[in-house]
């Protein structure tokens, strides 16, 4: 990182069109030379967020930021940032080269510096050789790097990628996911990324901002995010979570003694959310818990329950297991390699399952 | 069992009538080029025999070339203004949300169906009102006013099967509104641009009755030849350049056509 910590400053922004506010006053700050992704289902906002950081639309109020600069009286052609468009907007009469060219206009370089920059821009992206290619012959993945280049060679502070994966095939996408880290980390620049993909999100970004209905709902380093999501809609978004209703009945030394429906009394580390009295929900992931024939020896949390689904996905396996009391079944992964012990879980038979006290999120009773 | 579907199979009574319409349409039109290379001066059956003097008549004839040249200017300048109004009107019309836009776009697409007589003499009242001299000028006033919404048809089919974030990427990459119409936007255009061009050519060159109306002194092609008409002798010599004026425009509607259809973005699939 820069170390820059409010290298784009976006304070109090709000977009309305017409009577629906698609970003309901947003503030936050990007740090200079991160990867900072905003997540969300489509609808959230965070396209309207990041086309308000390029220039397209104007904040209904608020102002953004970027390196000290306010910018949203500055027009598209005149910011520091450049996008990666979604379907990419490769510019059809033009070839591969004079696509990436296109933002050296403004710059008046001489005829070889500016092919200077193109084979550099070009060799970034791996398409060296490609310059004659005409644009219309190009596939996904090409297009998609094409445009990655045009916008990389006018050297922007920040850049906007919308969707950019979306498009492309599960492992060419898997293949970009890296190349686009290496090349953030290299090129050092701050890159600001669109996906409603979360596990796109939580592979590249130093950092994500969840989005929904126009709010930002945390913001915060992937891990985080998933370990310890403040509310149930993030942790619902965010990969599988099970989530029993309870209740706090007793609170000492920042742990919650919580009295559950189906789960029994546990223990587990207080949040804000947790006083005395208060019903919460108590969140745990489904690879959290472990799954047992016998009754774990110790002190630790555990409940009985009868397996009702199992399905086998090679590396791990998933269950569901009906737990008495509990609303739904709870949700059980399990890595292969714990499974070894010779016992085979099907559907209908009496498990065991526990959990350690850290496994445990409390949550606020949406 | 027939290995063509339904849809596709043939259909014997719906090739006839396309023949017998083929023919409706084209079979007057050919007698023009069978009679310019008729050696007689009545145009009537029997033919006499084969001759191309008639050509070379229309070669010599000054009047007739004054006439043709008229037309050319006033075909050249009307297509290229309501072309041009064309593309600002086209691309307001599909880029911008403006308020009442479904009655503008109609009031200018109104000259379509309003008579060319109707136009022309209100056109002919207007303009002897403010007292404007009838010239070459007039008529292509009149010629841009039923041309631009031939004009706009065109040019909305292609602005609309234009991608946004096309512009949105160029104003991206450092370019004004200015920068970005000129590199982006026209050159997407360019095939609807040349179409407009030709096609609002071909309405300038073959129109009559705005020309008559509006015309002074100096007639246009299609006028002279009216006026020719009352002399049978030269009738021939009508006829040779009306087969040349025919082929002429074939092949600029064949050109517009498929200059329309090439390089279609919607066509060629951008999205992938």
């Amino acid at each position: 990182m820069n170390g820059n910590d409010a290298y784009i400053r976006i304070e109090k922004v709000s977009k309305h069109f017409g009577d629906v506010a698609a970003v309901d006053n947003v503030e936050f700050n990007i740090s200079g030379g991160e990867f900072f992704s905003l997540l969300g289902a489509s609808g959230c906002g965070k396209t309207t967020l990041l086309r308000m950081l390029a220039g397209f639309e104007t904040p209904t109020m608020g102002e953004i930021y970027i390196d000290g600069a306010a910018i949203t009286g500055v027009p598209p052609h005149q910011r520091p940032t450049n996008m990666v468009f979604q379907n990419y907007a490769i510019f059809p009469h033009l070839d591969v080269r004079r696509n990436t060219a296109y933002g050296l206009r403004t710059e008046k370089l001489d005829k070889a510096e500016s092919n200077r920059r193109v084979d550099e821009a070009l060799e970034m992206v791996k398409l060296q050789g490609f310059g004659d290619r005409k644009s219309t012959e190009l596939s996904g993945g090409q297009r998609q790097r094409v445009a990655l280049a045009r916008a990389l060679i006018r050297r922007p502070k920040v850049l906007l990628l919308d969707e950019p994966l979306g498009a492309l095939d599960k492992k060419l996408r898997e293949e970009m996911q890296l190349e686009l880290r290496a090349l953030q980390q290299s090129l050092g620049i701050t890159f600001i990324f669109v996906t409603h993909d979360q596990e796109e999100a939580m592979t590249l970004s130093d950092r994500v901002a969840v989005m929904s209905g126009g709010k930002v709902l945390q913001i915060a380093a992937p891990k985080e995010i998933y370990n310890r999501p403040v509310s149930v809609e993030v942790a619902d978004f965010i990969g599988q979570m099970n989530f029993v209703d309870a209740s706090v009945t007793d609170l000492a030394d920042g742990q919650a003694l919580i009295d559950t429906a189906g789960l029994g009394q546990i223990k587990a580390r207080a949040t804000e959310f947790a006083h005395k009295g208060a019903n919460i929900v108590v969140a745990v992931r489904p690879e959290k818990l472990t799954l047992s024939k016998d009754r774990p020896a110790g002190e630790g949390n555990a409940v009985q329950g009868v397996i009702s689904t199992a399905a086998y996905l090679g590396d791990r396996s998933h269950f569901y297991v009906t737990v008495a009391g509990t609303d739904k079944p709870i949700a059980v992964a399990a890595q292969e390699s714990d499974m070894s012990d010779g016992q085979s879980l099907g559907a209908d038979s009496a498990v065991w399952l526990s959990w350690s006290d850290e496994a445990v999120v409390l949550l606020n009773r949406a | 069992m027939s290995d063509v579907g339904y849809i596709r199979r043939h259909n014997r009574p719906l090739y006839f009538f396309a023949l017998f319409y083929l023919a409706f349409l084209y079979i007057p039109v050919l007698f023009l080029p069978l009679f310019s290379f008729n050696d007689a001066i009545y145009v009537a059956f029997p033919i006499k025999g084969f001759t191309t003097a008639w050509y070379e008549q229309m070669l010599t004839n000054e009047p007739m070339h004054a006439a043709l040249v008229n037309s050319l200017k006033v075909g050249a300048a009307s297509s290229a203004i309501a072309t041009m109004l064309g593309i600002f009107g086209a691309k307001a019309v599909t880029k911008y949300r403006i308020k009442g836009e479904k009655p503008v776009v109609s009031v200018i697409m109104l000259p379509l169906v309003i008579p060319g007589i109707i136009l022309g003499v209100a056109l002919l009242i207007l303009l002897s009102r403010i007292g404007v001299t009838l010239s070459l000028y007039t008529v292509t006033l009149g010629h841009i006013l039923i041309c631009v919404p031939f004009s706009m048809a065109t040019l909305m089919a292609r602005f609309e099967g234009f991608d946004k974030s096309m512009e949105e990427a160029s104003a991206d990459l450092g370019d004004n509104v200015w920068w970005t119409f000129w590199r982006v936007t026209l050159p997407l255009v360019a095939p609807g641009v040349i179409a407009s061009l030709l096609l609002c050519f071909t309405i300038s060159f073959d129109e009559f009755i705005m020309a008559f109306f509006l015309a002074g002194t100096e007639p246009t092609l299609p006028i002279f030849i009216y006026g020719q008409l009352r002399f049978p002798q030269k009738l021939p010599s009508v006829l040779a350049l009306g087969a040349c004026i025919l082929v002429v425009s074939f092949v600029v509607v064949f050109v517009s056509q498929w200059l329309q259809r090439r390089d279609d973005p919607a066509a060629q699939g951008l999205g992938n």
